[in-house]
């Protein structure tokens, strides 16, 4: 999948940023952006547990932005210390955050459940194997979900 | 992480055109063109034989033992692999085989269906016991154990531990055959028939035991032609009664066989290296869920389509189907049924698999930052078109070459015609 690499050295630090662009809807492409970055993270060396937390809390954040969001950017930045995923899409936001946490819980139309989708166990397993989760939306705006996972 | 790999196939160099029908095809990008012939590198390759199928010029085979070998041993046993029994025309009876064998020249034949069912037992008995580890991954592909631990660590605690059916056939046959003759463990010689190459690596190098009580590993395709033109008529005059496999055993000769053993309602059979590879990838991302088994074969149809069988996978199903009707018994082997040669202890494995990160780009983190770095640079100077004239399958496994020190990026032709073009616009000025 195509990504745009940055990589930004200092004298203490290097972080690699990899950037995936997600589209609405586009279920042939869903997946593609955390299957690229696991098989980067398995290339660069880091730790398998580490690896499938990043994979499985991506996964998940990946394809809720393709059933419920107008389209996004997933920006994942990688130092020694953590790997940080942000997730930032341009609508239409989350009514009640709460209640999307609620394993079970899920806004996904028919149609998508219909697909295997929707079975509203996304946020609760991004919570689950993710080391820190921030979520931040605002209706009609849009939302930003941040996860980090240490090294 | 250990510095020495092995593998059964390889190239044979005076063969070999350096075309890039086989680097294209290999399953973890193992093979490279270098100076005109496609070599194996020997860390990546996983013995799936599928090079050996593509290749026009037959320039890729695979190591294995003679038959030969048996002369080597005061007695030898035979231990024909399931997959066996699907290779010929009209077979009734697998005491067939089994006699025809004897004739050949093996003191004794010991049916790896049989050791199979012990097996499916040990099995069933596991999976009762760890409820909590699902899916359990099957492990008796050589390549897919293999493939496993070097490119899927987080799935390595979900392996099945317990040895493959052809391990515990020898060490049950050795057992009872030194009891039999009173002869010294090394001077039996136990040789596997085998469909597939891996086997031969598995002997000896094999994973989750420390040693392979094989001696041999006989591709099926070198016992066959006299088999069936000579020794399997003499053996119909003067048929013995060797067969002790059930249905269950036979079955493991093709894909959906080991699962059925298992018992369980809930698992999934894949064959095909590259539709396993696809599998594998899901599991480790828990997308596959509500599965008790799974059953992974890198060869299309199961054993039955591996590179050293002889009849096309398909028909070879067909005809263990045949068989599978005339076979009486549908469990005939327990582990109990070899209490005087057998622990339960000895089917299962008796050494960790590790995970071998031989894909890993740096040292470490900050040097695989920096390569993967210059990696994602090149790949934005090649052309991405992965035509393969440099030697390598893609253009960005060619960008890790030059990184990793094994190429340079003039290799490219299309990098070598703009600095040529470079030079003639230079000229004409």
């Amino acid at each position: 999948m195509d990504c745009v690499v940055e990589v930004a050295m200092t004298n203490e630090n290097t972080t690699m940023i990899f950037k995936y662009i997600v589209t609405k809807e586009d279920f042939t492409r869903a997946g593609e952006a955390s299957s690229d970055i696991k098989s980067k993270l398995k290339m660069l060396g880091i730790a398998p547990e580490v690896i499938r937390k990043v994979a499985i809390a991506m996964y998940e954040g990946e394809i809720n932005m393709v059933i419920h969001a107008n389209g996004g950017e997933i920006t994942v930045s990688i130092s020694e210390q953590e790997i940080v995923m942000e997730l930032k899409d341009i609508g239409p936001g989350i009514e009640d955050v709460e209640k999307a946490m609620q394993a079970g819980f899920s806004t996904a139309t028919q149609d998508i459940r219909n697909l295997g989708f929707g079975a509203g166990m996304g946020l609760p397993n991004m919570k689950k194997y993710s080391d820190d989760l921030i979520i931040e939306s605002e209706l009609t705006v849009g939302t930003t979900v941040t996860m980090k996972v240490y090294l | 992480m250990s510095n020495t790999f092995y593998n059964s196939v390889y190239l044979d160099a005076e063969l070999c055109v350096g075309c890039i029908n086989c680097i294209k095809r290999c399953p973890t990008e193992a093979i490279r063109v270098r100076n005109n012939k496609a070599t194996i590198n020997k860390k990546y390759c996983i013995d799936c034989g599928v090079c050996i199928r593509t290749c026009k010029q037959h320039a890729k085979i695979a190591r294995h033992d003679l038959f030969t070998d048996i002369c080597n041993y005061k007695y030898s046993i035979a231990l024909p692999a399931p997959s066996l029994y699907g290779q010929f025309n009209n077979l009734n009876d697998v005491n067939i085989i089994l006699t025809g064998l004897k004739k050949m020249g093996f003191d004794d034949v010991f049916e790896v269906s049989s050791a199979a069912e012990v097996v499916s037992q040990i099995s069933r008995k596991y999976m009762k016991e760890h409820k909590d580890k699902t899916p359990i991954i099957s492990t008796a592909c050589p390549v897919i154990s293999r493939l496993i631990s070097i490119k899927f660590p987080n799935l390595i605690p979900y392996l099945l531990p317990v040895i493959t059916p052809a391990d515990l056939a020898a060490k049950i046959a050795k057992e009872i055959a030194v009891k039999k003759t009173g002869l010294k463990k090394e001077e039996i010689g136990v040789f596997f028939i085998s469909p597939c190459p891996a086997k031969y690596t598995a002997k000896n190098h094999p994973i989750g035991i420390e040693k392979s009580e094989i001696d041999g590993v006989i591709p099926i395709k070198d016992i066959y032609p006299l088999l069936s033109s000579k020794y399997m008529a003499e053996a119909t005059k003067n048929l013995e009664d060797l067969s002790t496999s059930g249905q269950i055993g036979i079955r493991w000769g093709q894909i959906g066989g080991e699962a059925l053993g298992t018992k369980t309602d809930n698992y999934m059979s894949v064959d095909g290296i590259e539709r396993v590879l696809k599998v594998l990838e899901d599991l480790e991302d828990k997308k596959l869920t509500d599965l008790e088994f799974i059953e992974l074969n890198a060869c299309d149809s199961g054993c039955v389509g591996g590179v050293f069988t002889v009849e096309n996978p398909f028909m070879a199903k067909a005809k263990l189907e045949r068989l599978l009707k005339k076979t009486a018994k549908l469990n005939n082997n327990k582990l109990e049924d070899y209490v005087l040669v057998l622990e339960e202890s000895d089917v299962y494995w008796n050494k960790e698999v590790v995970y071998e990160p031989v894909f890993n780009l740096g040292e470490n983190l900050k040097d695989s930052f920096t390569k993967m770095n210059r990696v994602n640079e090149l790949c934005r100077i090649f052309p991405g078109l992965d035509c393969g004239s440099c030697g390598a399958p893609t253009c960005s496994a060619f960008a890790e070459d030059v990184v990793r020190g094994y190429a340079e990026e003039k290799d490219c032709v299309h990098v070598l015609r703009e600095l040529y073009e470079v030079i003639v616009n230079d000229e004409e000025d």
